[in-house]
């Protein structure tokens, strides 16, 4: 078991980062700790991907001038296309969340989820 | 005719081009560029259904010449058409029918910019029905999600936006479990296209090797969308989401965006994971009891709201809990309910929230049934389409709301567990009585005798839109319930091909 782990050690990092991710993300107030964790989340799916994609010894998959040499040199280059796809989605998320915090910070003056809900709570019971 | 194979790329390629082009028109320009882009998507893929349904057999269509493992492709099934036509058709009726609350209520260049957000929907529900790769699937989650985020959000004032933050938090909790499931899967197996995905894990799972690491995966996309699309516990985003936005955006959301996920599970669950894994890990029984509790959850949820827009909102959770009641409940029964659930609800849903929404403007704005009282009397298409549409969410003959309770009824009774049919039949029984009780209430209401002498009566001549978008939802909803042979045969069929 202790050698599975020490063998996969890249991996379970990759775990434990995105259970911390998770938990940040779900549990603390503060939408900027929120973001926070939704990019740490990210960056351990990241990071998982990155270690399944790299084997030691072997280099990137750039055609050389010669022509191919020999496939076995290079690394799959898919897991290193996912890494940057998931990288472009998580910025996207990542700015269209602080947009929507900037915009309630202005407004209720608090980045705490909870004190903004009670606020809008109150505003819903004086509407018709 | 093999020509219309090319319609879900060209279609893709377009929504994606109209998306661009209407951030540089004005609303009108915009809008009238995404209903013509829908109206044609609709066409293009009723065509493609029928030339599929002739022929009888699924079409895998490579992008580019690489054939699989090496290239991506879409899968093009006649069910997977169908669907896509469908949710066209009701996105445009949406837009058409919530046209006047857009250019009412949104100010400045947010007009605009809503059609563009409209048409990336569009083509994020057009490639989670097509998409053969599991990857591409999950980018265009996002392009959903975030797309969804931005009709929420389009009017300034504070609720809205915490609405939209809650669903962008909620959705990125599901977003990534689903990430870190095709991780898995793609260290399990080397592959993101689902045929290949679906060998594979057919070979671990009868090897019987990494059996934990492949259940971990195929629960965290089945949580991952289900957290997306509203399963219980994490349904509470949709009250406040539902009921502070526009209109056009509550029917979308609730009628699509949330069935789109749904529909991309479905596809995982008979392309990529395969019935047998799922159902024999004992993940669909989880499932299951999500599901029956957000029947339950949701139809307490909305008997408890007196804001009429909460209350459909808490109504679309406990809907959304009948689908995952039904995908836990059996392969080919219990899916093929959860599917017509998934038609009718799309049907009924955004036609409820837009008759709302008149109803609501009918009254200055109210969304308390106190103040709503009467509303009915001063518009009576909108109050007569609310109760025809809260009559088929309770389930009255000859709607398609009738044909789900019958579905699900008769798949429990044909269930080998006595457990799961005794739970299910008290589910619907319940979440019947519970229907009743909350959508009667909302009916009396608004046609009880109104309090308030103040009332500004709607022109006819401002919401054609809605006239026209409202019948076609009322007749497509009879069509459903009066000809639900044909669809289910569609279903059935479509389920073997998908």
């Amino acid at each position: 078991m202790l050698t599975a782990l020490c063998n996969n050690r890249i991996q379970v990092a990759a775990v434990m980062l995105f259970a911390v991710g998770f938990t940040t993300l779900l549990v603390h107030k503060n939408l900027l700790k929120k973001i926070i964790g939704l990019n740490i989340m990210d960056t351990a799916a990241n990071l998982f991907l990155a270690s399944i994609g790299y084997i030691r010894g072997r280099t990137a998959p750039i055609l050389p001038e010669q022509g191919i040499v020999d496939a076995s040199r290079y690394v799959n280059p898919l897991p290193a296309g996912l890494v940057l796809t998931s990288i472009v989605v998580s910025v996207a998320t990542t700015a269209v969340m602080l947009t929507f915090s900037i915009r309630l910070y202005r407004r209720y003056h608090t980045l705490n989820i909870d004190e903004i809900y009670a606020i809008t709570e109150k505003e819903q019971e004086e509407e018709p | 005719m093999t020509f219309c194979l090319n319609f879900p790329l060209f279609l893709i390629v377009l929504s994606l081009a109209s998306a661009v082009i209407s951030s540089i028109l004005p609303a009108k320009a915009a809008r009238i560029l995404s209903l013509c882009l829908l109206l044609v998507s609709a066409a293009a893929n009723a065509v493609l259904f029928v030339f599929l349904r002739q022929n009888g057999e699924s079409v895998e269509y490579l992008m580019g010449h690489f054939p699989r493992p090496w290239g991506n492709e879409l899968k093009l099934s006649e069910l997977g058409s169908f669907i896509t036509a469908l949710f066209a058709l009701i996105e445009f009726l949406c837009l058409l029918g919530g046209a006047h609350q857009i250019d009412t209520r949104l100010e400045g260049s947010f007009g605009r910019y809503y059609y563009v957000m409209a048409d990336l929907i569009h083509v994020s529900l057009l490639v989670l029905a097509y998409t053969n790769d599991i990857f591409t699937g999950y980018v265009f989650v996002e392009i959903c999600t975030l797309a969804s985020a931005g009709i929420l959000a389009v009017r300034h004032n504070g609720k809205t936006i915490l609405a939209a933050t809650r669903y962008m938090i909620y959705s990125q909790i599901g977003s990534g479990l689903f990430l870190f499931s095709i991780v898995f899967l793609y260290n399990l197996t080397g592959h993101l296209l689902l045929p290949d995905l679906k060998e594979s894990i057919a070979v671990l799972w009868k090897e019987g090797t990494y059996r934990l690491p492949l259940l971990t995966a195929v629960s965290f996309a089945c949580l991952g969308l289900g957290i997306k699309s509203g399963m219980f516990p994490f349904h509470l985003w949709m009250s406040d989401t539902y009921g502070s936005t526009v209109i056009p955006s509550s029917g979308i959301l609730s009628g699509l965006v949330s069935k789109g996920y749904i529909i991309l599970l479905i596809r995982l669950l008979f392309d990529g994971f395969g019935t047998e894994v799922f159902y024999q890990s004992g993940i669909h029984n989880i499932v299951y009891l999500l599901g029956a509790m957000g029947v339950i959850a949701g139809s307490i949820g909305a008997l408890r709201e007196n804001n009429i827009f909460r209350m459909t909102a808490y109504s679309s959770a406990a809907q959304i809990g009948y689908i995952f009641m039904g995908i836990g409940l059996s392969a080919v029964g219990g899916v093929t309910a959860a599917l017509f659930q998934i038609f009718a609800h799309a049907l009924t849903k955004p036609a409820l929230f837009l008759s709302e929404g008149i109803l609501s403007d009918t009254m200055d704005g109210a969304k308390k049934f106190c103040n709503l009282q009467g509303a009915a009397s001063y518009n009576h298409f909108a109050g007569a389409a609310f109760t025809f549409e809260a009559l088929s969410m309770i389930g009255l003959p000859l709607t398609a709301g009738f044909i789900v309770k019958y579905l699900f009824g008769r798949d429990a009774l044909l269930s080998p567990s006595y457990l799961k049919m005794i739970l299910t039949l008290a589910v619907i029984a319940v979440s019947t009585v519970l229907n009743a009780l909350y959508f009667t209430r909302a009916i009396l209401r608004i046609y009880n005798r109104p309090q308030r002498e103040d009332i500004r009566r709607v022109r006819i001549r401002e919401e054609k839109g809605y006239f026209a978008a409202g019948l076609v939802f009322i007749v497509l909803n009879l069509l459903l319930g009066i000809q639900a042979g044909t669809f289910l045969q569609i279903i059935r069929e479509g389920l073997q091909l998908f």
